[in-house]
């Protein structure tokens, strides 16, 4: 087994009385594909805000190439080589799109001055399919566009993990055989992805081990085929196990 | 970045010299005393700009800047026995440096929040001084008038005051160049559009708020020091004139937050609009009033001011004129 590049260990976080992520460890391997999976609410998000540093952890610890990152900020961690996108996109509207992703390699790993940052951005445009929108303002994008964009300043960043929020959420088949592709290529390239999914023929096809979240807590772990059956997991899903599988078969 | 090669660069460069000439044509005094407002309302529209339209933070009391600037000037001058410049320049790096001390605990409040607070800042600075006996209360400082004589006499001393301001306006105008063509200046545009993803993306947020804070009160301070020498006085309600402070907003609003040439196209205007104003019968306390609904129609009509108005009718002027 390669090396370990993410340790979750016992992490917890509470806002008032509500655990929104409660206890959670697990690890992840460098160059695997590690899916997140859970219902809404289940505390996916919050889990990727306490790893990078968005949110401070109550309690636990998170560590990224066997170095200390909790409670680093997210400017800390992104020049360790961790990034992420946001479920929810946040383009800077009224840059253009080669800007976006020329501040997501000024200001990443390897901490780049303006002009390789720039090649770096052409690049990186080119890779996941925006290089013709590259003068166009952020804003102007349409919601495909700019999840592509998420993943292009990430990239940017040159990191060795990539946290992928829900990057295919919204998009239609089309559009989401193309973010495959794009997902696929990024993990030829050696860097690890550990990405929260809803849409689970993706997550099934193209993880190496999922993680499933419900109420904060971690309900399963392992092969996609083993998670999928387990019937903890589809009773979180579907409420009865017993009634799912009777749906499962006749589905079948 | 190679600033030799950048026209932009040397349209600063010609500006400058240009108006720095202009009151020289037939000695005019008048003219000059025009010139002297009218580049103060550059100097403070454009260091602005780098909170505004660079950073997305709106600060309401950037004229304690130059308040503070003009009295720390004074005070050295005639209680001290300094020569204007080292006086001058030691007032900017003191208040520039106050303003860094101040910025990492007031840069933690956004929008609404950080815009009150500066106007209490401004308002409790003004308040302390006109208490504070060494700075004179609120009679302010005079400047005894041996003050001149160093710089062989009032009349020549007030020719090369205006001749530093006009440098200093050029200076604010070469620096917010310079910031907006840098990483740095990247850096804050991004917090502009969005600070939570600009932390994201790995840029350091409150140091780079912190530092555009601290370096937009510099040259406004230095500003203050060279206006108040050339005025003889520094009084607390001349100093911290809130008015100015907004009045520098509409500035910045009117010529296009963001931009270079904008700020300092909204300045002038804002400086002829308001001359004519005053010379009107019945209308010389009235500007204000025009200010603020100039204010209102251009954030609501006009959010990019006249700069955002152009480049949308010729986009390539973006490139000339940034």
């Amino acid at each position: 087994m390669s090396r370990v590049i993410l340790e979750v260990d016992h992490l917890t976080k509470a806002f008032g009385g509500l655990l929104a992520v409660n206890d959670v460890s697990f690890q992840m391997y460098e160059g695997e594909i590690l899916g997140l999976i859970g219902p809404n609410g289940a505390g996916k998000t919050t889990l990727f805000n306490l790893v990078n540093g968005v949110y401070k952890p109550t309690r636990g610890h998170v560590r990224f190439l066997g170095q200390e990152i909790t409670g680093l900020p997210p400017y800390e961690v992104v020049k360790r080589g961790l990034a992420r996108t946001h479920q929810i996109v946040r383009p800077l509207n009224e840059m253009t799109v080669l800007e976006n992703v020329v501040v997501g390699a000024c200001f990443g790993a390897e901490n780049l001055g303006l002009e390789p940052a720039a090649r770096v951005a052409e690049e990186v445009l080119a890779f996941v399919g925006l290089a013709e929108f590259r003068d166009t303002l952020a804003g102007k994008l349409n919601l495909a566009q700019k999840k592509r964009l998420e993943v292009a300043r990430a990239l940017a960043a040159r990191p060795k993990l990539l946290l992928l929020d829900e990057v295919l959420a919204g998009l239609n088949p089309a559009e989401v055989e193309r973010m495959l592709g794009v997902i696929r290529r990024i993990r030829e390239q050696g860097i690890s992805i550990l990405m929260i999914e809803h849409i689970m023929q993706a997550i099934m096809s193209l993880s190496d081990r999922v993680v499933v979240l419900n109420f904060g807590q971690k309900l399963a772990e392992g092969r996609p085929q083993e998670v999928a059956s387990d019937p903890r997991v589809i009773e979180a899903y579907l409420g009865d196990p017993e009634m799912a599988k009777k749906i499962l078969e006749e589905e079948a | 970045m190679k600033l030799l090669a950048r026209p932009f660069f040397w349209l600063i460069v010609a500006a400058t010299l240009v108006y720095a000439a202009l009151p020289f044509w037939g000695q005019n005094v008048t003219l000059r005393e025009t010139l002297v407002l009218s580049a103060i309302y550059v100097i403070l529209a454009t260091n602005l700009n780098l909170m505004i339209g660079y950073t997305g933070y709106v600060n309401f009391g950037s004229i304690v800047f130059f308040g503070l600037g003009g009295y720390l000037t004074l005070w050295l001058v005639a209680d001290h026995r300094w020569g204007l410049y080292p006086a001058v320049l030691v007032a900017g790096a003191v208040t520039s440096l106050l303003a860094f001390l101040l910025g990492i605990g007031v840069l933690r409040l956004r929008g609404a929040y950080f815009a009150l607070a500066t106007i209490g800042i401004n308002e409790a600075v003004k308040d302390f001084v006109a208490n504070f006996d060494p700075w004179g209360g609120a009679e302010g400082i005079f400047l005894p008038f041996t003050a001149f004589k160093a710089m062989g006499g009032p009349g020549k001393a007030l020719w090369t005051v205006y001749l530093l301001i006009v440098l200093v306006m050029g200076l604010s105008l070469l620096v917010a160049y310079l910031v907006k063509r840098s990483k740095f200046g990247l850096g804050l545009f991004a917090i502009r559009e969005d600070e939570d993803a600009a932390v994201v993306l790995g840029v350091r947020a409150p140091l780079y708020k912190t530092l555009a804070y601290s370096l937009s009160a510099f040259l406004p301070a230095v500003a203050g020091g060279l206006y108040f020498f050339k005025n003889g006085s520094v009084v607390p309600d001349e100093a911290f004139n809130l008015h100015l402070s907004i009045e520098a907003i509409v500035m910045v609003m009117l010529g296009g937050q963001g931009t270079v040439t904008g700020a300092a196209v909204g300045a002038a205007l804002y400086e002829r609009l308001r001359g004519l104003l005053l010379t009107i019968q019945g209308l010389s306390n009235f500007h204000l009033v025009i200010a603020g609904a100039l204010l209102l129609l251009i954030i609501l009509f006009a959010p990019g001011g006249l700069m955002g108005w152009l480049y949308r009718v010729w986009p390539r002027l973006r490139r000339v004129l940034e």
